[in-house]
């Protein structure tokens, strides 16, 4: 239901808990590039200022500073919303994921495309709570498809296993061709 | 008409059709899955497509945009959870006809409106596009600064409510496009990194905010798997009704055809201004919110108005309008086909090729939805953390068959970071990906534009180049003006309901 008494609420997008550190953070973080500034930028000279290598960093970084303050202040009047560190706690979570993802990245080209995507899908979905057989051959499964999708028929780029070296010579250019 | 025939022939080969056929219907069934969306699934298959002819990968790109809206409305509708951003206005009308009993009603309602929406869009474009062909050329250096420097504004304010943040972000997305080497191999804000000296790799980024950080999302939230009712009765038969609605229909389509065309503006105020002009028309405005099928129509028709409306600014000036239309213009850069004024003079048979592959995908997908609305609602049924495997399984062929890079593996996890905590706050992702594109064609056009400019004036001396300079201090003013309007009819904090639009969150 409508709960908004305009129509232009409907479009609103209100602040959420953790807003108030999440434009902290950003502000000192454009605060650092402006002061950084000077030394990663290069005036030529001779050439006008629209076509200086430094306008264009000089005039992004300023308008973060810029727009960051503002968002920063209206962060600071606006009343407190309750479950900032629970916010907060949320994002450190995901930063497990994002090292699985890295993890994912380096064993593709020790075990090969195929056998690491079934490994990384079957060991996250039983990470994810999965325990019953028919969530972890399904994660088998989507392994197998979208390596057959992506490497078999797409040719993608994605290199071949070192593993793959320890297989018979026919086997083995079969399987860094397809898999 | 002898070009649209030439169009039409481009798209007479087995693999266009099979293209436009899988991205149809894989974008229908992507769009029905509350978290996927669009711009993940495109994010996905871009380096995918690198392989494929310009005309085969655009058109299943294609194919997945202006269909995903079509399965967005489903569980919008069902479940009172949007498929896609753009389908969250259909909850409001969607979800309590599916209450009162009138689900395949409003399946139908949506199906049809969002079909006559599509197709208007399409036929304006097309009967629009020789004029665009005349009004393109005229485009200089200057004109196509001003227009992507208008597009960077209007995404800032379209942005209601996060207009500050909508700003950083988009400086954020300017400074990313200038990092690395310049044309004249000057290093800058590279903290004499050699991973930095390549700068950021625009699909590297998308692929990170997008599909990475939809992942992350997924995976740290709770496990939770909807369970949407069967729906009973013919939906083919339930079609003809939008007839009734057929003046709402038009008039949303043509809301969605203009914003569509500006840039940074898109479905959201599209339906914004047909749902106010459906309301204010009705005989029955209390209904609105409450189960109206006006609301449904002119939200629905809206929205599938603008992917056609959107490859307008794309295709005629080069100048992406929102975060899809930005990741095609990575296509055709790859294919070697640039666009702007050149592409609408020398192939417009091309274009044409691409409106018609949109006509055909619209008449794909309501076929396809007739016959298989109960078969995807099993779909809307899996489970959100294995979903978030999928997606993070997904997003690495993405990312590492770009180059083999580790690194661009770290930076798109670092953006797939950053991603998830701005969805979590309903901050946008999109003015990153608008600034770092409109950067890069604002500092070479500006570069190139300023040779011949010797006062200020000069540079707005050509009629276009007023208007547009004229716009952007008009759409600026509008903003304050709206904004003292808004603040005497502010709610209380209180009243405030934070979770009403969490859009970024789809």
């Amino acid at each position: 239901m409508i709960k908004a008494k305009t129509l232009q609420d409907l479009f609103k997008r209100y602040r959420r808990p953790g807003d108030l550190y999440f434009s902290v953070a950003f502000l000192l973080f454009s605060l650092l590039l402006l002061v950084s500034l000077p030394g990663q930028n290069t005036w030529v000279g001779n050439t006008k200022l629209f076509a200086q290598p430094a306008f264009w960093p000089y005039a992004a970084v300023s308008s973060m500073v810029f727009f960051a303050s503002l968002h920063l202040i209206s962060a600071l009047v606006s009343p407190a919303l309750d479950g900032r560190w629970k916010e907060i706690w949320f994002w450190f979570k995901s930063v497990e994921y994002a090292g699985w993802f890295m993890i994912y990245v380096m064993i593709v080209p020790q075990l090969g495309y195929l056998p690491s995507t079934v490994v990384f899908a079957v060991v996250l979905t039983f990470r994810l709570g999965y325990r019953s057989a028919k969530m972890l051959l399904s994660a088998a499964v989507f392994g197998c498809v979208v390596v057959i999708i992506f490497k078999t028929f797409l040719q993608v780029k994605v290199p071949g296993g070192a593993l793959y070296e320890l297989l018979p010579t026919g086997l083995r250019s079969f399987m860094l061709t397809y898999f | 008409m002898e070009t649209v025939f030439a169009g039409a022939e481009l798209l007479m080969r087995w693999d266009v059709l099979l293209a436009l056929f899988i991205g149809s219907v894989g974008g229908v069934v992507i769009g029905a899955i509350p978290g996927v969306g669009a711009a993940v699934a495109i994010a996905i298959l871009l380096p995918a497509t690198f392989s494929l002819d310009p005309i085969v990968g655009l058109t299943m790109l294609l194919g997945i945009y202006g269909s995903s809206m079509y399965g967005g409305a489903l569980p919008a509708i069902l479940i009172n959870t949007p498929g896609t951003a753009v389908n969250a206005l259909t909850t409001y009308d969607g979800y309590p006809m599916t209450q009162a009993g009138k689900a395949q009603r409003a399946l139908a309602l949506a199906y049809s409106a969002s079909f006559w929406g599509g197709v208007f869009g399409i036929i304006c474009l097309i009967v629009l596009s020789p004029l665009l062909a005349l009004i393109a050329p005229h485009f200089g250096s200057r004109e196509i600064f001003l227009a992507a420097l208008l597009g960077i504004v209007l995404v800032v304010l379209a942005h209601r409510g996060q207009v500050f943040a909508a700003g950083m972000l988009a400086a954020f997305g300017l400074l990313l496009n200038t990092v690395g080497l310049d044309v004249k191999y000057n290093q800058r804000m590279t903290f004499e990194q050699t991973w930095l000296t390549g700068g950021f790799d625009l699909i590297v980024v998308v692929l990170g905010l997008f599909a990475l950080s939809q992942a992350f999302l997924l995976l740290a939230d709770k496990d939770t798997a909807p369970k949407p009712q069967p729906v009973h009765g013919s939906i083919f038969g339930a079609l003809k009704e939008i007839w009734l609605f057929k003046r709402i229909a038009t008039v949303a389509g043509s809301f969605g055809v203009l914003m569509g065309m500006i840039p940074g503006v898109g479905e959201f105020t599209a339906q914004f201004l047909s749902y106010t002009y459906a309301r204010k028309t009705s005989k029955d405005p209390d209904l609105f919110g409450k189960g109206s099928p006006e609301g449904l129509v002119a939200s629905e028709a809206a929205n599938n108005a603008v992917p056609a409306a959107a490859m307008i600014p794309l295709l005629a000036l080069g100048i992406p309008g929102e975060a899809l239309t930005a990741m095609m213009l990575s296509v055709f850069y790859v294919h070697n086909v640039i666009p702007g004024p050149q592409l609408f003079q020398n192939q417009l048979d091309f274009v044409y090729a691409l409106y018609i592959a949109m006509l055909l995908l619209n008449v794909i997908v309501i076929v396809f939805l007739v016959f298989s609305t109960n078969l995807l609602t099993k779909v809307i049924q899996i489970p959100t953390r294995f979903l978030g495997m999928v997606i993070l399984t997904l997003g690495f062929v993405g990312v590492y068959s770009l180059r083999n890079s580790v690194v661009d593996c770290a930076i798109a996890s670092g953006f797939g970071v950053l991603g998830l905590i701005l969805k979590r706050l309903n901050l946008p992702v999109v003015p990153i990906v608008l600034g770092m594109v409109l950067g890069g064609i604002m500092e070479v056009k500006l570069r190139s534009a300023m040779i011949r400019v010797k006062t200020p004036l000069d540079f707005v001396e050509r009629p276009i180049a007023a208007v547009l300079a004229i716009m952007i201090v008009l759409v600026i003013l509008a903003h304050f003006r709206t904004l003292r309007k808004e603040h005497k009819l502010r709610l209380a904090e209180a009243e405030i309901d934070h979770d009403i639009h969490d859009s970024q969150q789809r």
